[in-house]
């Protein structure tokens, strides 16, 4: 409001006819000497709100890696969790478990959001096209615990039991708009030029497509994988009810399933302290790997894009 | 490219020189085409459709799940204030209120501030700077939504309770919104912890947004004798506006969905109350906390129910912001376009 006032202000005064050569002068002096503080000022306004953001955000940072790093161990990773009061112990059963969610999302996931993204930029142009990047934004906007609600009534209410298998599908309709995006993006970087050379050539367009198009675009695809499961590692709503918990090793893909995040939530709402520092462990493990995976797919596109161009 | 995609191409062409329009076919139109390009054709198709599928069918089974309580409770369900498994009393409005309400406080608190990073990264900071602040306000967009309420629990809360309430209470204590007892835990903590969520959310798209203002824009202000926030006012803002608004509607949408960090503060108590500091519960936290333990088929119905207004909910929202998000980015290109055919003639 008052932004808008002292604007309006200035410029009113900046347009006001002259009455006299001198008084104008000292006028146009004062506007815009005004004019210059008033902008100024919103500047630093701008700066301050970055710093204001950038608090609570450095302040996780620290806290994850303050309290996180030092519970690491090779036993975190290798030993089942313990009792309250019986000292060491590890989540290798959440490792485990996570491990195996993403390697049943990926098996599900990656070959359609691949193939989704391939068929969009190489192959249904128009209007078929167009409506299927459409459902694919609609899939991107819908909130992770719908789609566990979704997986619950699909998969867990039939099968009568909580299991990895549905952990891991919910996860990967949660991770297919990402793969088929980055897929259709970085499809569409490659130069037409190839395709047209290829074909020039006679080779049929699956070829060309799959050895020429797929292959020059295959490391951007990589970092577009790496997202999708970057995007799902950290995933805890739809894990709630498809996948479970587990207190033991588990690779069973009927049964339910240990994983990262819901084994942090377990810990981290609970009384014990020990507890408690194995969630802050688990959630720097969780967040590092999650930042190592988007930090190489960043590097990687922006190579992808320095060589397209 | 769009010419080939049209072209009709029901007979074989013997030409070689329409060897490539042949694979560009749509539907049907497939004879002629080599076997290798249909099998091709038909693969990527049918995953494609999945993707298309998916939402179709996620939208029908979360209506026939929660038919049950549609038929039991009608839209009565939306305002009735009662939410009690036990007596299979089953009302969504707290939930409604809980979601509504700490969203868009979330967003009153997220939005200043968004905006002004944004500015910040798109207009005025170092260009050394520019991409190492971007990529790490993007990088907070990664970090799981339990590590923020797990963080919430441990440091936000404890400084809710012991200042920030007490200093709330002591200055502005005769508006309602701020009695009761400081908890920690309830709706301002909620609204808080998704204001620290979104915010990455907001400035990155809205940077994008600002970005793609073509140029010239700036420079014409410039050469008037604006002020750097007059060239960001008059020349800048009017035309990102409504790519601002797409991202502030994107933001808005991750709010309402979010589930984790808001159950781990929000207190999870399915009242309606005026006070901030009084506990409360949202749609997503209240199917986190009971679809698990939910044994009467009522009860899960409800929380189906719920989560199909949730799925409506985004579904609007999120189309609505990349319409708007496009929107400034094809306007943008035209001038774009436009200018370089004059400085061309």
């Amino acid at each position: 409001m008052t932004t808008e006032a002292i604007t309006l202000d200035s410029h009113s005064q900046s347009t006001k006819p002259p009455s006299d050569a001198a008084s104008h002068l000292l006028h146009a002096d004062f506007g815009e000497r005004r004019r210059k503080w008033f902008s100024h000022f919103v500047v630093a306004l701008c700066g301050v709100s970055a710093v204001v953001v950038l608090v609570p955000l450095a302040s996780i940072f620290l806290y994850i890696i303050n309290k996180g790093a030092p519970g690491l161990s090779l036993d975190f990773f290798t030993k089942l969790p313990t009792p309250v009061g019986v000292a060491g112990g590890g989540l290798s059963n959440a490792v485990l478990g996570t491990l195996t969610l993403i390697g049943i999302a990926s098996a599900i996931g990656l070959p359609i959001g691949i193939l989704a993204g391939v068929y969009v930029a190489e192959v249904g142009k128009g209007r078929v096209a167009d409506l299927i990047r459409f459902f694919a934004e609609v899939l991107s906007g819908v909130p992770s615990i719908t789609i566990g609600v979704f997986v619950y009534a699909v998969l867990v209410v039939p099968m009568k039991t909580f299991s990895a298998f549905a952990g891991g599908v919910s996860l990967a309709i949660i991770m297919i708009p990402t793969v088929a995006r980055t897929t259709e993006e970085l499809l569409r970087m490659v130069p037409s030029q190839l395709r047209e050379a290829s074909l020039a050539l006679g080779v049929p367009q699956w070829k060309t497509s799959i050895f020429i198009v797929l292959r020059t675009a295959a490391p951007g695809i990589l970092t577009g994988v790496m997202l999708g499961i970057a995007r799902i590692a950290g995933e805890t709503a739809p894990l709630l009810f498809t996948a479970f918990n587990n207190r033991f090793l588990s690779t069973r893909l009927d049964q339910p399933i240990a994983s990262l995040p819901v084994q942090i939530l377990t810990y981290a709402t609970s009384p014990y302290a020990e507890w408690q520092q194995k969630a802050w462990t688990g959630a720097f493990v969780l967040v590092f790997v999650i930042l190592i995976l988007n930090l190489i797919a960043r590097l990687g596109t922006r190579r992808q894009v320095g060589g397209a161009s | 490219m769009k010419t080939a995609a049209n072209a009709p191409s029901t007979v074989d062409p013997p030409a070689p020189a329409s060897f490539a329009e042949k694979g560009r076919d749509k539907w049907g139109a497939l004879q002629g085409v080599h076997w290798g390009d249909k099998i091709f054709h038909y693969t990527t198709g049918t995953f494609a459709i999945l993707v298309l599928a998916l939402p179709l069918l996620m939208m029908v089974m979360l209506i026939a799940a929660s038919r049950l309580s549609i038929t039991n409770f009608g839209p009565a369900f939306l305002v009735d204030t009662q939410w009690d498994p036990v007596r299979e009393e089953f009302g969504a409005l707290p939930f409604i209120f809980g979601t509504v309400v700490s969203s868009l406080l979330a967003l009153l608190l997220a939005v200043p501030v968004s905006l002004g990073l944004a500015i910040f990264l798109s207009e005025l900071c170092p260009k050394k700077l520019r991409k190492p602040l971007g990529f790490f306000s993007e990088l907070l967009a990664a970090i799981p939504s339990v590590v923020y309420g797990f963080w919430g629990i441990f440091v936000m809360l404890p400084w809710l309770r012991d200042s920030v309430q007490p200093a709330l209470a002591r200055w502005f204590g005769f508006l309602p919104i701020f009695q009761g007892q400081a908890l920690g835990f309830g709706m301002l903590a909620a609204a808080m912890i998704l204001a620290i969520m979104i915010v990455p959310t907001i400035a990155s798209i809205s940077r994008d947004v600002l970005r793609a203002v073509p140029d010239t824009e700036r420079e014409a202000a410039i050469a008037l004798g604006a002020t750097p926030w007059e060239t960001i006012r008059h020349a800048v803002l009017p035309m990102a506006k409504s790519g601002i608004l797409g991202a502030v509607i994107l933001g808005l949408n991750r709010a309402l969905g979010e589930t984790m960090a808001v159950t781990m503060v929000i207190g999870n108590r399915p009242k309606i109350s005026a006070s901030l500091f009084d506990p409360s519960h949202s749609m997503a936290s209240v199917i986190a906390n009971e679809l698990i333990e939910a044994e009467k088929d009522i009860h899960v119905s409800s929380l189906s129910q719920i989560a199909l207004l949730l799925f409506g909910v985004a579904l609007v929202m999120n189309l609505g912001a990349r319409w708007l998000v496009s929107g400034v980015k094809r306007r943008a290109a035209k001038i774009t376009a436009s200018v370089k055919l004059e400085t061309s003639k």
